[in-house]
C-alpha cells in the first residue's frame, strides 16, 4: 500500500533472506509458505454502531464499524437494500499514510472487499427492502485502518465480514412511504460468510497472508475470495508484476482451502 | 425483477453470438495526430480510443524513478458513453480500473529503458458496451507500440463470464448487467503471463477454470487482430484490420 516506504538498498538483502528461506519453505517471521498469521476478532466493541469488529492479522489491524439507515434503492435495484464498503487508511497506521481523501489504493481495497461481500450474496438484500422502488435499509460499512503491517485486503474483509455477521438493526415499516420505526430491534439478514484469502508471488514462490515486508518486495498479488460452498466470487490480482496460469490456478486451490480454515475462525468468533 | 433467458434453447445469446463467440472487433494504430502513439478500438458497441504520451518530464518532480520509467494510466469514461448519462468526474470505479489498467501495461514495458520519465497513458471510452477494460488495455498497447515504447510483449484483455449458469466469451452490456459473473483478463500472449485479473460473480472451481481458459483463448484470437493493426499500419497494408470473428 502507499502506506508502506519502499527502500530499496534493504529490500534487495531482505529479498534475497527470503528466497534462501523458501528454499526450506519457511519465511522471515517462521511462518510456513501457506500459514496465515494469529487472526484475532473482536466483536461489538462500537456500542453507538448497528455492529462492529476489530480484527488483527499480526500486526495489521483494523476497526470495521456498520451503520444502517433508509433510504432510496439504487436505480437498477428497486427491491434491494442497500450496501456501501469504504475504506481509509489512517494517517495514525504508519509512518507513511497521509491524512486526505482515500487514494487508489484504498478505493481498490474498499472495492474487492465489497465485491466480495456482495457477490456471494452475504446480506440478504433482497429482504431488506421496506418499498420497492422508493424505501431499503442502507447499509454503511465504514472500515478505519489502525495499524497497517501488509494484506490489508484479508484484514478489511474479516473485519467486514464479522462486522455485517453481528449487526443488530432497528426495524422499519413504510408510513405513506416514509420510514417508521417499530421499535424492534433484528438482526442483519446473512446467510453466506465470505472469506478473502491473498497471496503475493515473490519470484516464483507464492505465500499467503504477506506482511508489510513481504508485500514491499512482492512481483505480484493475487486475492480470491470464496464462499461457504467452495465457490470463487471474487477475485483481484494487483501489483505491477505478472502471474502464470499455473500460479493463477494454484492460487485459486490454496484460497478455497484456506478459506475453509479461516471461515471456522470467524463464525467462532460471530457466534 | 423478472429475469429474461440471456441464451435460448439453441445456445444463441441475445445477440446471436454462440458461447465462445467474440463481438466483432475493428482497430485502427496512429488516429490521433498529436499523441505520441494511439490506437482506436471498436469492440462490439465500444467504441474506445487510447492515446501515449511520453517518455516525457516527470512532473511534479518527485515523484521521479531514477531507475526507470513512471507509467501513469487514466481510464475515462465519456459522460454520452451510457445509458444514463455519466457525471464526468472520476468515479471510484474508473480510480480502480486505471489502476489495475496501469498494473496490466506495466510488465510489458521495459521501463528500466526511460530512467527519469514518465509515460502516460490515456484511455477515453467513447460508448462503453461491456468489457470496456480489456478492449481499452488491448488499444493501449497498440498505443504504446505505435509511440515506438520498448516492450516485451503486447498486452491483449478479453473477458469471460457467466450468463445463465453458463460460461460464456466476451460479455456484451446486457450480459454483464444481468448475467451472474465476469472475468476480465489481461496477459501477454508470447509470454503467457497474466497481468490482470480480475473476478465477480460466483464460480465452482470448475467453472472457474473454464472460464479462465475460455478468456485466454479468447484473447489469442484478438492477439492476432492486434499484429494485424500494427502491421497495417508501419507496413502500408491497405486493408484495414478488421475481424469479424474468424470461426472454426
Amino acid at each position: 500500500m502507499s502506506a508502506v516506504k519502499k527502500n530499496y538498498v534493504v529490500e534487495t538483502i531482505r529479498k534475497a533472506q527470503m528466497k534462501e528461506l523458501f528454499m526450506k519453505s519457511r519465511r522471515l517471521d517462521g511462518r510456513a509458505l501457506d500459514e496465515f498469521r494469529e487472526i484475532k476478532i473482536k466483536t461489538g466493541l462500537i456500542e453507538k454502531a448497528n455492529g462492529s469488529a476489530l480484527v488483527s492479522l499480526g500486526n495489521t489491524q483494523v476497526m470495521a464499524g456498520v451503520k444502517v439507515s433508509t433510504g432510496a434503492p439504487f436505480p437498477d435495484t428497486p427491491n434491494k437494500g442497500m450496501l456501501v464498503v469504504n475504506a481509509e487508511v489512517l494517517p495514525l497506521a504508519s509512518a507513511y499514510a497521509e491524512a486526505g481523501p482515500p487514494d487508489e489504493n484504498a478505493i481498490e481495497l474498499a472495492r474487492v472487499v465489497d465485491r466480495g461481500v456482495r457477490e456471494s450474496e452475504m446480506v440478504e438484500l433482497e429482504k431488506l427492502c421496506i418499498v420497492e422502488g422508493k424505501l431499503v435499509y442502507t447499509i454503511f460499512v465504514d472500515v478505519n485502518i489502525l495499524n497497517v503491517d501488509g494484506n490489508l485486503f484479508d484484514a478489511t474483509s474479516f473485519a467486514v465480514v464479522s462486522a455485517l455477521r453481528t449487526s443488530k438493526i432497528p426495524e422499519y415499516k413504510a408510513e405513506d412511504d416514509k420510514p417508521k420505526l417499530t421499535g424492534e430491534i433484528i438482526p442483519l439478514p446473512v446467510r453466506k460468510t465470505p472469506v478473502s484469502v491473498t497471496l503475493a508471488r515473490i519470484d516464483d514462490i507464492l505465500i499467503v497472508d504477506p506482511n508489510a515486508e513481504e508485500e514491499a518486495v512482492m512481483d505480484a498479488r493475487l486475492t480470491f475470495t470464496t464462499d461457504d460452498d467452495g465457490n470463487i466470487c471474487a477475485g483481484q490480482k494487483g501489483e505491477p508484476g505478472t502471474l502464470t496460469p499455473l500460479q493463477v490456478m494454484q492460487a485459486s486451490d490454496i484460497a478455497i482451502s484456506k478459506g475453509k480454515e479461516i471461515r471456522k475462525i470467524i463464525m467462532e468468533a460471530t457466534g | 425483477m423478472e429475469k429474461r433467458k440471456l441464451i435460448d434453447e439453441n445456445g444463441i445469446r441475445l445477440d446471436g453470438r454462440k458461447w465462445n463467440e467474440l463481438r466483432p472487433i475493428r482497430m485502427e494504430v496512429g488516429t490521433l495526430k498529436n499523441a505520441d502513439g494511439s490506437a482506436y478500438i471498436e469492440f462490439g458497441k465500444n467504441k474506445i480510443v487510447a492515446a501515449v504520451y511520453g517518455p516525457k518530464e516527470v512532473h511534479p518532480k518527485h515523484e521521479v524513478l531514477p531507475d526507470r520509467a513512471l507509467l501513469r494510466c487514466r481510464y475515462h469514461m465519456a459522460p454520452f458513453s451510457v445509458d444514463e448519462r455519466k457525471n464526468p468526474a472520476p468515479s471510484r470505479r474508473e480510480i480502480e480500473i486505471s489502476k489495475v489498467i496501469r498494473e496490466a501495461l506495466e510488465p510489458a514495458i521495459i521501463m528500466e529503458d526511460y530512467p527519469r520519465t514518465a509515460i502516460e497513458v490515456y484511455v477515453e471510452v467513447l460508448q462503453s458496451d461491456g468489457g470496456s477494460r480489456v478492449a481499452g488495455i488491448t488499444a493501449s498497447s497498440l498505443a504504446l507500440a505505435d509511440a515506438g515504447i520498448n516492450m516485451r510483449d503486447l498486452v491483449v484483455g478479453c473477458s469471460s463470464g457467466i450468463i445463465d449458469g453458463q460460461v460464456v466469451l466476451d460479455l456484451n452490456d446486457i450480459e454483464d448487467k444481468e448475467g451472474s459473473g465476469d472475468m476480465p483478463v489481461a496477459f501477454m500472449p508470447n509470454l503467457n503471463l497474466i497481468t490482470l485479473l480480475q473476478v465477480d460473480g460466483i464460480y465452482t472451481k470448475e467453472q472457474f477454470k473454464q472460464a479462465f481458459e475460455l478468456a485466454l483463448e479468447g484473447g489469442r484470437k484478438i492477439y492476432r487482430m492486434q499484429r494485424e493493426a500494427l502491421i497495417s499500419k508501419f507496413f502500408g497494408n491497405t486493408q484495414p484490420a478488421s475481424a469479424e470473428e474468424d470461426e472454426e
